[in-house]
């Protein structure tokens, strides 16, 4: 063990000492984190105030726009050209232009003049008042009291709720949980090339400098090969484990500053769900906040919460040692047998297929998460590590985790004899290009 | 036949690759504190050889022994190994490489790092310990390669094609330091197609051509078998009267004229006669300038052992003095 430790050391050191390596590690997490922020934020209506003048052509939107704390409407009978003169000057932030064919037509647009493009949120709201407006309009016009309309429109939500062997059944994670498996099955798929890749090239940096041939005259080259692999591995666990404390407290910070107001809300909708759950329809619905609104938020934070994180870290990081081994050894045998990266194309093909493959199951889980490929591809070795992230959050047997494990660490165990049969005659072979046919005989040398 | 002790046994060696056999059945045994040189025409099978005995392959059959010891992994340590295809890390710092390289040999740390300024000092290099590689000159990079294969002060130091790419003060150096070596106990094999370095260097040698050992001994041993009871005279006097003066055993291989009255010819004789009687047989008739036996280099018995072995005829023009 000496000498891999040695081994071992000297790939943390070098990989250590390059720049670009030490500022990934708490750049990454950083934008995965603002990344987030960004999305929270954008889908947060932006509170800047807007003063908004109207030209109403058709005078009929007077009274029937409604401000907010932050939107004021200001009704004009200036002319559209006489508005705009003045605009620049006004302390209006923006013009609402009405033209006189809106009620009247079937088609027809309204404009928004801007000096600072009004936030999506405030378009959006605009469009569905006035959207509003017209559609009860027209409803009158046809004696038909829009109150019926109200009534008769119900919103149902479909919760799915999954039933296991014994009949105990519970809410399943679908909307939320396809994406986010489909994430952590594309992380997986980024680490495992990452860190594979770092090996593939550390193997040809040695031979093509030539200073292979003095290292194997003092330890196995399985030894040198294993030292490698394991080396990245604990450069690429520390990696992780560094990259998931800061995501944690980035987004930890972010989401209690962003998401307050959103989770007392959500707080406040649970203790009334189970005010309604207590007393039936007795409970006194007129005191209740009207959510309606913010449902499917509250559906999403609460899956988030639901997540057993635990569970789905340890799983990542068995499925990116196992998933890491195995095609870093591969990788490593590779990089053995070639002079020059260029020379890699015809075996790197083989390698990355399965992987693509593994990386498509897992897309294609987002729409059909229980299907056969689903199964078969979180089982397979080549592709377990990626699709069986995918699946985790769906909730997995625990014997079907069990066994994809443990083939992909038989594999594994597998792959790296192999690679290391491949890898002693490789490091010494220059200036002969290699087939598969080739590499097979070396599997058989002495 | 040994008379010496050997550090290095090898027996019946065979290494068979998919499309060719790279040693077939070769043995060898190298004196403990000689300098033994493995020769042989590129491609013959020296770096499969040496591999074998640095346990970088194993051989498909055969045996080695290294101080009288079935070969072992913890054997890697006594030896010192200076490939032919010899390269260091680029982007690592000098000493940080040798003091890793070191390690992996099996020193400590501590007396790594002792050793390594001793030899710092000697070449004259202190101030490359923290420098990369890449900023060295070739000549430096290979002075460093070298302090890296002695380091561990080995019992058994393999130089393969030690000479190829050194300048020739780093050659002279090395060369100073294999002497070095040799006297403080090491044993060095080398194996190179330099026969110039075989003559000034080796004590014992081993010819091998394709996957076969067909010489092996000491130097002097050697040579003495390659006499061919040649000689070379010059002479004042004339040509026709010298050639006449030859009794018949006596065969005249080659003649010429090096300037007015001055001749040259080279004779050889039957193997049991004396040079004395050759030229008691010339004398009367010719004044002798200088009368040298021709002794064949290193260079010219490897050619014509290797031609031989290839079929192709080794003549005698190939003997020069």
């Amino acid at each position: 063990m000496g000498k891999i430790g040695l081994i071992i050391q000297r790939e943390i050191v070098s990989k250590l000492r390059n720049k670009t390596f030490i500022i990934m590690t708490f750049l990454a997490p950083v934008l995965i984190a603002g990344f987030f922020a960004m999305i929270i934020w954008l889908s947060m209506t932006d509170k800047a105030d807007q003063n908004i003048l109207v030209i109403d052509e058709t005078s009929f939107f007077q009274d029937k726009l409604a401000g907010n704390e932050y939107i004021t409407f200001t009704f004009s009978n200036k002319k559209l050209d006489e508005a705009l003169t003045g605009f620049y000057k006004s302390d209006n932030t923006c013009i609402l232009y009405i033209p006189s064919n809106l009620v009247s037509g079937a088609g027809g647009a309204s404009k928004i003049f801007y000096k600072k493009a009004p936030g999506f949120a405030v378009q959006t709201d605009i469009k569905n008042q006035i959207e509003k407006v017209l559609y009860e309009h027209k409803l009158k016009a046809n004696n038909i009291d829009p109150t019926i309309i109200h009534n008769a429109k119900q919103t149902v939500r479909l919760i799915t709720e999954k039933v296991n062997e014994e009949g105990e059944h519970a809410q399943q994670l679908t909307g939320f949980a396809s994406i986010f498996g489909f994430l952590s099955g594309a992380l997986m798929f980024i680490f495992i090339i990452m860190y594979g890749m770092m090996v593939f090239r550390s193997v040809m940096e040695e031979k093509t400098n030539r200073i292979v041939e003095i290292i194997v005259s003092s330890v196995k080259p399985f030894q040198l090969m294993l030292g490698k692999i394991l080396g990245i591995a604990v450069l690429g666990i520390c990696q992780f484990i560094v990259m998931g404390i800061i995501t944690t407290i980035l987004t930890t910070i972010l989401s209690t500053t962003l998401l307050k107001d959103v989770k007392q809300d959500l707080m406040k909708f649970q203790q009334q769900q189970q005010e309604v759950f207590k007393n039936g329809t007795n409970a006194d619905l007129e005191k209740f906040d009207k959510m309606q609104d913010k449902l499917e938020t509250f559906e999403i934070l609460q899956q988030v919460q639901n997540l057993d994180f635990i569970e789905i870290a340890i799983c990542f990081l068995l499925y990116f040692i196992g998933g890491y081994l195995f095609f870093s050894s591969i990788l490593a045998a590779i990089g053995s047998a070639v002079d020059a990266e260029s020379d890699a194309q015809q075996f790197m093909m083989p390698v990355m297929l399965p992987l693509m493959a593994g990386y498509f199951i897992a897309a294609k889980m987002m729409t059909n998460p229980e299907g056969s490929l689903a199964f078969w591809g979180s089982i397979i070795p080549f592709t377990s590590p990626i699709v069986m992230m995918a699946r985790l959050p769906f909730g997995v047997p625990f014997w079907q985790i069990a066994l994809s494990v443990t083939l992909l660490y038989v594999s594994f165990i597998g792959a790296t004899w192999l690679a290391g049969k491949i890898y002693r005659t490789g490091i010494l072979m220059y200036g002969k290009k290699v087939t598969w046919k080739e590499l097979s005989k070396w599997v058989f040398y002495k | 036949m040994q008379i010496m002790e050997s550090i290095l046994e090898i027996r019946n060696v065979t290494k068979k690759y998919s499309n060719h056999i790279a040693l077939n059945e070769v043995s060898l045994n190298v004196p403990r504190q000689s300098v033994y040189g493995l020769l042989g025409p590129n491609g013959a099978g020296k770096t499969s050889l040496i591999r074998i005995i640095n346990q970088i392959t194993a051989p498909d059959t055969g045996e080695i022994f290294l101080n009288g010891e079935k070969l072992n992994p913890q054997h890697v340590d006594l030896i010192g190994y200076l490939p032919e295809e010899r390269g260091l890390y680029k982007k690592m710092p000098v000493g940080e490489q040798a003091l890793y390289l070191a390690q992996l040999k099996g020193l400590k740390k501590a007396e790594a790092k002792k050793r390594l300024l001793y030899w710092f000092e000697k070449f004259e290099m202190q101030t490359w310990w923290n420098k990369k590689i890449e900023e060295l000159s070739k000549g430096m990079q290979q002075k460093v390669q070298f302090i890296v294969t002695v380091l561990h002060e080995p019992s058994l130091l393999i130089l393969d094609e030690p000479f190829s790419g050194f300048d020739p003060i780093n050659a002279q150096l090395i060369r100073n330091e294999i002497l070095e070596l040799r006297k403080k106990g090491s044993t060095v094999i080398f194996s190179t197609h330099n026969m110039g370095s075989v003559e000034e260097l080796c004590d014992h040698i081993a010819l091998i051509n394709r996957s076969k050992k067909i010489l092996d001994g000491s130097v002097r041993d050697i040579r003495n078998t390659h006499r061919s009871n040649t000689f070379k005279i010059t002479f004042k006097g004339h040509m026709l009267g010298f050639t006449n003066a030859l009794w018949t055993s006596a065969e005249l291989l080659d003649k010429g004229k090096e300037e007015e009255d001055v001749h040259w010819a080279l004779i050889k004789i039957a193997p049991n006669t004396k040079s004395s009687q050759l030229l008691q047989a010339i004398l009367p008739v010719c004044e002798i300038v200088s009368f040298n036996e021709v002794i064949p280099s290193m260079n010219d018995i490897f050619i014509s052992n290797v031609n031989s072995e290839n079929g192709v005829l080794g003549t005698q023009s190939n003997f020069t003095e």
